[in-house]
């Protein structure tokens, strides 16, 4: 009787271990919000979000983050653009186009391999070699820009891409592509009609998610986006994404003043916009999940 | 319910079995006596391996399952809520389809179990030795007791198996189609083994071979859907079964 | 050559241009960081502190702080995770409550790690009151890391074969000793391997560690816990946009880029030989 008594209490214990991810979660949302809802005594929701200036230490200061969301969905969306074809294609490589399993292997181990370097060494990269390229090949003032943030985030989110897009297209069952063939289809054909629609809601999956990285990191576009908080005319402006905002100013604020809550109600906004892509991706995976032929 | 000679270990008494909502199992009442070698028989998924694991709560294991009904063993109700399903598996050792060895060594194998139910053993080689030889594996062993098992054949990893089943002392042994994944020649060795070893034990076995349901056993049970159809001596059920079905499955009409 | 071959043999082309983009784009700025940064690498650069306001000198005290924050990573997130795959794969039955759990971690995942920075200021350094230090640091990376490690774990459970389990029990053997004795075990080395790329990330985050951990400069190495340290990506990030003279300190920045990459990189690559490795020697 004694060891069923252990027994129960072991489950139980790992029970609590399995709930601190939870808790975490949980402590996350509580301490951004105890440390954000301040800033809302001095301004209001609207003006917070929709407010086009960021003007955080001046007297009086004013705390519209507007150009800050802009300029992290425009990196964000440029970034997709770049590495969605990019990834997607890379993973139909490994899937389904490579003979040879020591090609198909390295190049995995490559794009793991990108997946590891740190974004601050992603965001050095940028700054001392893309961004002196790119302002003497253009002309321009500064080679810290949207294009200069797009290119290094799009780096940064093909791994993401890669690797989930293809777990979906391996997952694509065999005989969908022997019926394919078997019809006279070439394998382009096969590829383009069969394959990727079968695995179109993985593929979502992972641009998503890929999206989510996107938007979400902080030191590559603290360190390229060159951090003009303004709405942007050109892919070659200045923009200051969230992160960036974030990161640059919570060194120089002091703890307690409005300025400080502001930044942590920035991160609320991220924590909410990462959470609804996260969950957006989740969803699309759950319900339109491949299962096996029998379910198409 | 179907009376046989002999001492009875285990008695089923109306049980039922479900996976979810499906019902695996329909009213089960039978005796397994003791000392004697019981073969269940039947088409697949007609539930026999089922029953097997419902005799050491292996069953317990997968969610959604659910056992109505009560069974007997040495007279106590192993599905009684005060019963601890960890000390019932030590008495009614299991042998499964596939040789399933741990990967340490053949050694180690053996004293696995026996160290870690804290049976007290004082002289853990003798055991060790003692179970192989009932097994009839030890000559081919002894000189490489501390080699992986990983390293035997199909038929010896076998063997293996059911000398650590037997390392626990066990009163009763289920064996579950132990032949089906093995040659010809370690199928023989096996069967050997288990005329061999009813005297100590009571053996119940699972198997979709005719055969070897005649050669070895005493007691025959047909089941088909998930009911007991039959149950005698062998010999009645192979050469004068009372049911229609019964005799369909042996001449092999169906299944 | 017919139309249907001519777009087949051109989509190949793009597909084959991609693959070879990446790889090119990896190898560029490996090749890059090297070519410039080898040459600063000396044992006096790996051993000695900065001097003349981090203009010359060493990395030896960002080196020393990344690899206290990235242990303190590992001892609270490998601990955790493998308890919480556990828990998962082993003890739990499927159903709303798992399922919840599961959700929850994927959440955890995808937090942005200027979020983890947040979080680690706001409740570690503030309201734990442990101040910017290795032990808030070290929490924060830790949890960053949880989800990686949970998959990981959770991904070789269950490649330990039901029939272990099944031999292991039905001899009489608790489940908890068959987990300790069998599952973890021959789970180990995968949930070792895949936490290993989690471990990299650790040692390569900036973000979370901004407002938690990491000083500007400090050239006594830290005595306990509760100090703050340097660190390696926060130095390059330090050097290169708020250094006191950053065109002149080009070669230090190289250095230690180089360095982290090194690490980094290191500690993956180790990670994916040893899996090939072990793929090769499967025994079941």
């Amino acid at each position: 009787m004694n060891r069923r008594i252990k027994e129960t209490v072991i489950k139980h214990a790992f029970f609590l271990f399995a709930l601190v991810s939870v808790i975490v979660l949980g402590l996350i949302v509580l301490s951004l919000f105890r440390e954000g809802l301040p800033v809302f005594k001095q301004v209001s929701l609207k003006d917070f979000v929709f407010g086009m200036e960021w003007y955080p230490t001046y007297d009086p200061p004013s705390f519209g983050i507007f150009p800050l969301i802009f300029g992290s969905f425009i990196v964000t969306l440029l970034a997709t653009v770049i590495a969605v074809p990019l990834g997607v294609l890379a993973a139909i490589y490994i899937s389904d186009i490579t003979p040879r399993p020591a090609v198909r292997e390295s190049l995995k181990s490559v794009i793991e391999l990108l997946a590891g370097l740190p974004s601050v060494v992603l965001g050095f990269f940028g700054m001392v070699i893309v961004a002196p390229w790119l302002q003497e090949t253009f002309d321009l003032p500064t080679g810290l820009n949207i294009i200069n943030a797009s290119v290094i985030l799009a780096i940064m989110a093909i791994p993401t891409i890669s690797s989930i897009s293809e777990d979906a297209l391996y997952s694509v069952p065999q005989e969908f592509k022997e019926a394919s063939y078997a019809l006279g289809a070439t394998k382009f054909e096969t590829i383009t009609k069969v394959i990727l629609p079968a695995a179109l809601s993985g593929i979502s999956t992972a641009v998503m998610l890929g999206m989510a990285r996107s938007i979400g990191e902080t030191m590559v576009v603290l360190m390229v986006a060159g951090g003009a908080a303004a709405i942007p005319e050109s892919i070659f402006d200045s923009v200051r994404p969230m992160p960036a905002s974030i990161a640059a100013e919570m060194g120089e604020t002091p703890y307690g003043s409005s300025h400080y809550h502001a930044l942590f109600a920035i991160g609320v906004v991220l924590f909410f916009l990462t959470l609804s892509f996260n969950l957006i991706a989740d969803y699309v995976s759950h319900k339109f999940r491949q299962t096996g032929s029998a379910t198409l | 319910m179907v009376v046989m000679g002999g001492k009875e270990i285990i008695q089923l008494d109306d049980v039922n079995f479900y996976y979810g909502e499906c019902r695996a199992l329909s009213n089960i009442s039978m005796k397994f006596v003791k000392n004697k070698v019981t073969a269940l028989i039947g088409p697949s998924g007609c539930g026999k391996s089922t029953l097997l694991r419902v005799l050491n709560r292996m069953n317990d294991l997968i969610d959604g399952t659910k056992v109505e009904g009560k069974i007997f063993f040495e007279g106590k109700n192993i599905y009684a809520p005060d019963v601890d399903p960890v000390e019932i598996r030590r008495k009614i050792g299991m042998v499964f389809q596939k040789p399933n060895p741990f990967p340490k060594t053949i050694y180690n194998n053996i004293s696995y179990g026996p160290k870690l139910a804290g049976l007290g053993v004082e002289d853990m080689d003798t055991l060790v030795e003692q179970s192989l030889r009932q097994a009839v594996l030890w000559d081919e062993v002894k000189n490489i007791l501390n080699k992986s098992a990983m390293n035997l054949s199909g038929g010896q990893q076998q063997r293996l198996c059911i000398a650590r089943a037997l390392a626990m002392k066990p009163d009763v042994l289920l064996m579950d189609e132990p032949t089906s994944a093995l040659d010809p020649i370690s199928t023989a060795k096996i069967e050997e083994l288990i005329e061999a070893l009813k005297k100590d034990y009571t053996i119940i076995i699972v198997t979709h071979n005719m055969q070897q349901a005649a050669r070895i056993s005493d007691e025959t049970a047909f089941f088909y859907m998930g009911n007991l159809i039959e149950y005698n001596k062998t010999e009645k059920i192979f050469t004068n079964p009372d049911m229609k079905q019964t005799e369909d499955y042996i001449t092999g009409r169906f299944g | 050559m017919k139309w249907r071959y001519f777009k087949q043999s051109v989509f190949f082309s793009l597909v084959r241009a991609s693959a070879l983009i990446i790889t090119l784009a990896l190898g560029g700025i490996i090749f890059y960081i090297f070519y410039n940064g080898y040459s600063v690498i000396s044992w006096d650069f790996i051993t000695k502190p900065p001097t003349d306001s981090m203009t010359k000198g060493g990395i030896m005290p960002a080196i020393i702080g990344t690899i206290y924050l990235t242990l303190g990573a590992i001892a609270i997130g490998l601990p955790l995770g493998i308890a919480s795959a556990v828990y998962l794969t082993e003890y739990a039955r499927q159903g709303k409550v798992v399922r919840a759990i599961k959700i929850g971690i994927n959440c955890l995942a995808g937090v942005p790690s200027v979020v983890f920075g947040l979080f680690g200021l706001g409740f570690f350094v503030i309201f734990l009151k442990f101040g910017s230090s290795i032990l808030a640091g070290s929490l924060t990376l830790g949890f960053l890391i949880l989800p990686t490690i949970i998959g990981a774990s959770e991904e070789a459970l269950k490649s330990v074969p039901q029939t272990f389990r099944e031999a292991s029990l039905s001899l009489g053997v608790s489940k908890w000793q068959t987990t300790y004795r069998i599952v973890l075990p021959n789970a180990l080395p995968g949930i070792l391997t895949g936490s290993i790329l989690g471990i990299g990330r650790a040692a390569g985050e900036t973000a979370p560690i901004m407002f938690t951990a990491a000083a500007f400069f400090t050239s006594k190495l830290p005595g306990s816990v509760f100090d703050e340290v340097m660190a390696l990506p926060y130095h390059v990030y330090v050097l290169s946009t708020a250094g006191t003279n950053i065109e002149a300190t080009r070669p230090i920045q190289f250095g230690t880029v180089l360095v982290l990459v090194a690490v980094v990189l290191g500690i993956d690559l180790i990670a994916i030989i040893i899996r090939g490795y072990m793929r090769r020697n499967k025994r079941w």
